[in-house]
């Protein structure tokens, strides 16, 4: 069964102030090399086998997965397994 | 003036603001369950705040698709009157009726007091009452209640007046130490290009008596209803 996994993330220009906590939290641990720390959402969507699921799922993100105004989104569509093993592309956000 | 107040799962200021209309300002008042597409010929639709959806993804973006919601669209795209408070900010927001959007307050704690207002344009059908730099005392209530949007964006809602609100000092001052939430500019309130779509974080209906702290809220409140009474005037 195809799967999409799915990746939001909060636009480079904006303040997140999550991830900020995050970053001082482990600096007071100690790693001292941690310069910027972004925190955002991975959605596992299992589809129907089917047509056009790139554009389906492009549509999904735009309208209502990932505000524009705010975020942005990277997915992957996979079809070769389970869902289970294939290991999660990571996006890369402008 | 027939207000109509909506209603999602997960709404908890809808009675509040039903109290406010019918008992402070004397006003029929109705709720419209988010289910239903029939606004009931109201003069004023109410958003109210709360956690709709459980804020779920985001906040109110799950409302926004919620089935009353096409029926308010088409509402507000007709010139009548829209107020979202809070959640029913972030509601419209999302749904489009209001650009930018509400994300995580800076210091990520929810914030829960009275914070001070500046009124930025009192042209307004929610402001006719109050006069520019008139500072009212409104409590806030929200964790995602920082203002952004870009920069063009920004721009145009500064050149049309449509920033309503801002967090600001007891003297009018808008400061960082007033901004409760991180909003940029310490907006607090703006409106649509029309001047009929209305959002803002602060909580006017749990400020229209005295007994409740203060009664500033009637201000923005009264203001719809005479504005309603004269004829609304949207449009820039």
């Amino acid at each position: 069964m195809p799967y999409a996994d799915i990746i939001v993330t909060l636009k480079p220009t904006l303040l997140d102030a999550q991830g900020r906590v995050v970053q001082n939290a482990l600096l007071s641990l100690g790693y001292e090399n941690v310069t910027s720390v972004r925190i955002g959402k991975y959605m596992r969507m299992e589809l129907a086998e089917g047509e056009a699921l790139e554009r389906q799922v492009k549509e999904m993100c735009d309208r209502l997965l990932a505000n524009p105004v705010i975020e942005n989104y990277h997915f992957e569509i996979h079809r070769d397994s389970d869902g289970n093993g294939t290991p999660l592309v990571l996006p890369t956000t402008e | 003036m027939k207000v109509g107040v909506i209603v999602f799962p997960g709404s908890n200021c809808d009675q509040d603001a039903y109290y406010a209309f019918r008992d402070n300002l004397r006003q029929p008042v109705e709720y419209i369950w988010y289910q239903e597409t029939d606004l009931k010929g109201v003069d004023l639709i109410v958003l109210p705040g709360g956690f709709s959806y459980g804020d779920y993804l985001r906040t109110g973006a799950i409302a926004r698709f919620a089935p009353v919601m096409r029926s308010v669209e088409k509402y507000a795209n007709s010139g009548k009157l829209v107020l979202g408070i809070c959640n029913g900010f972030q509601v419209l927001c999302e749904a489009g009726l209001l650009p930018g959007a509400l994300v995580r307050n800076a210091g990520l704690k929810f914030v829960c007091r009275y914070v001070n207002l500046r009124v930025e344009n009192a042209e307004t059908a929610l402001t006719v009452h109050c006069q520019v730099g008139q500072i009212l005392r409104i409590p806030i209530a929200h964790g995602d209640g920082c203002y952004v949007c870009d920069e063009e964006t920004y721009e145009r809602l500064n050149r049309n007046r449509q920033i309503i609100f801002r967090y600001c000092e007891t003297d009018g001052r808008t400061t960082l130490d007033s901004n409760p939430n991180g909003s940029m500019d310490n907006i607090a309130g703006i409106a649509n290009e029309r001047f009929n779509v209305f959002g803002m974080m602060p909580h006017p209906e749990r400020a229209t008596e005295k007994l409740m702290g203060s009664a500033d809220g009637r201000l923005l409140f009264s203001s719809l209803i005479d504005s309603v009474a004269n004829g609304v005037r949207t449009g820039a």
